[in-house]
């Protein structure tokens, strides 16, 4: 399985990598890609900041796409997430997966998903009319690993 | 000597990013009080462990882990990726 996985501060844009991803993965037959997005919060975020913990991060990514190569027949897999400010809107990450059927490629992205929000290195800061706050981890994101 | 690094609340908290300690903790528990006696800034940091995680050389670990010959020990919050 070839991993991709990228920790960085700059943008990226969603359709030259799924095109990209596309391309590498040839031949796979399914490939499932997820996108996620600065929420605007009904206006009231203003920015968010994402601090991470470099070395530990790749790590810790590298980990999860690895642990999900070994429980779907994956030919590639990707993992791309940001650190910094970013305001409402922006791509903050995304996943994607190659697999030769599509249910694999789903449940594989699904479990990236479900493991990078509780198992990856990242923090997030909200700044907004309110002032600034921390995001608490939320229990439902940590019950939703035991569903793997 | 460890490297102690610290991050999101706990780093403001604390006041620092990272710091490099002495220390003959045999454990991260041990760890904890020693740093808790020391200022009253960790006592606000550590007051309450459910809220903490920590990982030693990079890898989520228990609060009883060893410290014997660790080189990197990481506080922080429950993780908030995606």
């Amino acid at each position: 399985m070839v991993g991709d996985i990228r920790v960085q501060a700059e943008p990226f844009d969603y359709g030259a990598e799924c095109a990209a991803f596309a391309a590498r993965a040839r031949g796979a037959g399914a490939v499932v890609t997820f996108l996620g997005l600065v929420r605007d919060d009904g206006g009231r975020l203003a920015r968010m900041e994402i601090e991470h913990y470099p070395g530990m991060t790749e790590r810790a990514l590298e980990k999860i796409a690895e642990e999900a190569a070994g429980r779907w027949p994956l030919s590639a897999c990707l993992v791309l997430h940001r650190h910094g400010s970013l305001s409402p809107g922006e791509p903050i990450m995304m996943v994607a997966t190659a697999s030769r059927h599509r249910q694999a490629a789903f449940a594989a992205a699904d479990f990236l998903m479900d493991y990078l929000k509780s198992r990856a290195p990242f923090w997030k800061k909200e700044f907004g009319a309110d002032g600034a706050a921390w995001v608490a981890a939320r229990d439902e994101d940590e019950a939703a690993l035991t569903r793997w | 000597m460890i490297d102690l690094l610290y991050f999101a609340w706990v780093r403001e908290r604390i006041g620092l990013p990272r710091e490099r300690v002495e220390t003959t903790a045999a454990t991260v528990m041990d760890l904890i009080e020693e740093l808790k006696a020391r200022e009253d800034r960790y006592q606000a940091a550590f007051a309450d462990l459910r809220a903490l995680r920590v990982a030693v050389d990079q890898e989520l670990a228990d609060f009883s882990a060893p410290l014997s010959g660790v080189r990197e020990v990481a506080f922080f919050p429950p993780m908030t990726g995606g």
